[in-house]
């Protein structure tokens, strides 16, 4: 199954690497993560996988989870 | 003739009255106008086939929630109704409480929950408590007074309301239905549609869906509000076109309609012949959570909007970045258009904040807030220019 990087805005504050280890993700004006196609779920490219990962681990605030993709 | 009187507004005559005709307050009145609650085998199956839908604003088919349910879980009736604009939940709460109540029964036992919560706002409690302390059956209902919040009446708001005392979304990657208060399956259902439950629990699908439209079964309750004589509450089938929903409240003249409340869509007066109805059926204006709120000839739509995303943006809960900047932000670029600032980058400024809060929060109210401002620079085209020429062509 698909899946996406889930971001839980209540606990993302911004300034953070995953911008950096995701090539889907930039960041707007305030330093929050931007999903480039929009919303709040970065689907995840093949071979993205261990950066995913690795955002998963760093993000601080654990702000970041994996989720089916089809999930509402 | 069957009236609506709800608080500090005047009663207007119905249409078409079923949840508003005459079975309660009282417990005594409902039962001698309805009869006991029927004891309903197959209640899922008769709610799939009379096509109910949410009418707390998303449209989603009941039936759809109710099986998703497992059983031991929860059932929450929302009567939060945070929208300021939208009074019917109290209406239905303070004068038909126990058609609410049979929908709650009805519904709890088909999905074998073992818990009951009644949520409602401030104004509403009174009558709740009144009314669940006036059945033996309804002696498992829990009765939870909400905060005035715009968001409180969010699903998940409403489910950490009951855990924490804070009626305040949460991020949830899960359906409420699989894991929601305390983990246990969650169903959190509206007030005016668990009182259509009650209908279909006694009388079954076919005399639901006798009435409106074969894409919008049974009937809805619709807040007006507004330059309107007669603001309340009032009753129409599924399908009705918003000329003779909002004729009902006598507008003196009509410059444009928000359907739907602060997160709907504002339409003009070439509008006014569409169908109020599921977004699903061609041609209909989506009627939401009921809300419609007229605005004259002399009222500005653009100044009007801007004073709602001023609103809305205050209402944030001040949880999620994208929320707590960008609808500041967006609000102030919706006043500069209301103020007839002359820069020629300000539509396309407010076009790029659009997408950066749209869908970026943890709850839908970025998403709400978007979705207004956004119908107001399409149905209000015509005054952003005008103020950008300095005239503004609801000035008398
Ligand atoms: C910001 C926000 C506020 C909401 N407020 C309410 C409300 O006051 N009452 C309500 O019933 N639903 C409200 N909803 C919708 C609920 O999340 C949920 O969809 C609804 O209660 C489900 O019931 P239904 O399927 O019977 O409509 C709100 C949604 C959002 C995003
Ligand atoms: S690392 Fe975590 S907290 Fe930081 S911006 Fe990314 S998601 Fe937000
Ligand atoms: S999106 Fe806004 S209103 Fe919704 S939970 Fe986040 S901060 Fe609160």
């Amino acid at each position: 199954m698909s899946e996406s990087l889930h971001i839980d805005w209540t606990r993302c504050r911004g300034r953070g690497v995953c911008v950096e280890l995701m090539a889907g993700l930039r960041r707007d004006e305030w330093g929050y993560p931007v999903v480039v196609g929009g919303g709040s779920d970065l689907p995840i490219a093949p071979g993205e996988r261990e950066a995913a990962e690795d955002a998963v681990a760093l993000c601080p605030l654990l702000a970041l989870s994996f989720r089916p993709s089809s999930a509402a | 003739m069957t009236t609506a009187p709800t608080t500090d507004r005047r009663p207007i005559a119905l249409d078409f009255p079923r949840l508003l005709t005459g079975s309660g307050p009282g417990y005594d009145e409902h039962l001698r106008t309805l009869g006991p609650l029927p004891d309903h085998r197959g209640l899922i199956e008769e709610v799939e086939r009379s096509g109910l839908t949410g009418r707390g604003g998303a449209g989603f088919p009941t039936a759809r929630k109710l099986s998703a349910m497992t059983p031991r879980g929860v059932v929450i009736a929302n009567g939060s109704e945070g929208e300021p604009l939208s009074a019917k939940d109290e209406w239905l709460l303070r004068q038909r409480p126990h058609l609410v109540i049979d929908g709650m029964l009805a519904t709890a036992r088909a999905t074998d929950a073992k818990q009951l919560h009644l949520v409602v706002g401030p104004a509403s409690e009174a009558a709740a408590r009144q009314a669940v302390g006036e059945r033996r059956d309804a002696r498992g209902i829990e009765v939870t007074v909400t905060q005035e919040r715009f968001v409180s009446g969010e699903a998940s708001a409403v489910v950490h309301l009951l855990t924490s005392g804070d009626a305040l979304p949460t991020d949830h990657t899960v359906r409420l239905t699989t894991r929601g208060l305390r983990r246990k399956p969650t169903l959190v259902q509206n007030v005016e549609t668990l009182a259509h439950i009650g209908v279909i629990a006694r009388f079954g699908a076919a005399a639901f869906r006798s009435v409106g439209h074969p894409a919008d079964p049974g009937t809805r309750l619709f807040s007006i509000t507004g330059d309107v004589q007669h603001p309340g509450v009032t009753e129409a089938e599924g399908g009705t076109p918003l000329r003779s929903v909002i004729g009902v409240a006598s507008p003196r003249s009509v410059a444009g309609v928000l359907v739907g409340g602060y997160h709907g869509t504002w339409v003009g007066r070439e509008a006014l012949e569409r169908p109020l109805a599921l977004p699903t059926m061609p041609g209909a204006i989506p009627a939401g959570a009921g809300i419609l709120m007229v605005i004259g000839e002399g009222t500005c739509g653009v100044r009007t909007t801007a004073e709602i995303a001023e609103y809305l943006a205050a209402e944030s809960a001040g949880q999620c970045g994208p929320c707590v900047n960008g609808l500041p932000a967006l609000a102030e670029l919706v006043a500069r258009l209301a103020h007839g600032d002359r820069n020629h980058g300000l539509v396309g400024e407010v076009e790029r904040m659009l997408t950066l809060v749209d869908g970026r929060g943890a709850c839908h109210h970025p998403d709400g807030t978007a979705r207004i401002v956004r119908s107001a620079m399409r149905t209000f085209a015509a005054d952003i220019e005008a103020h950008r020429h300095g005239h503004c062509l609801a000035a008398r």
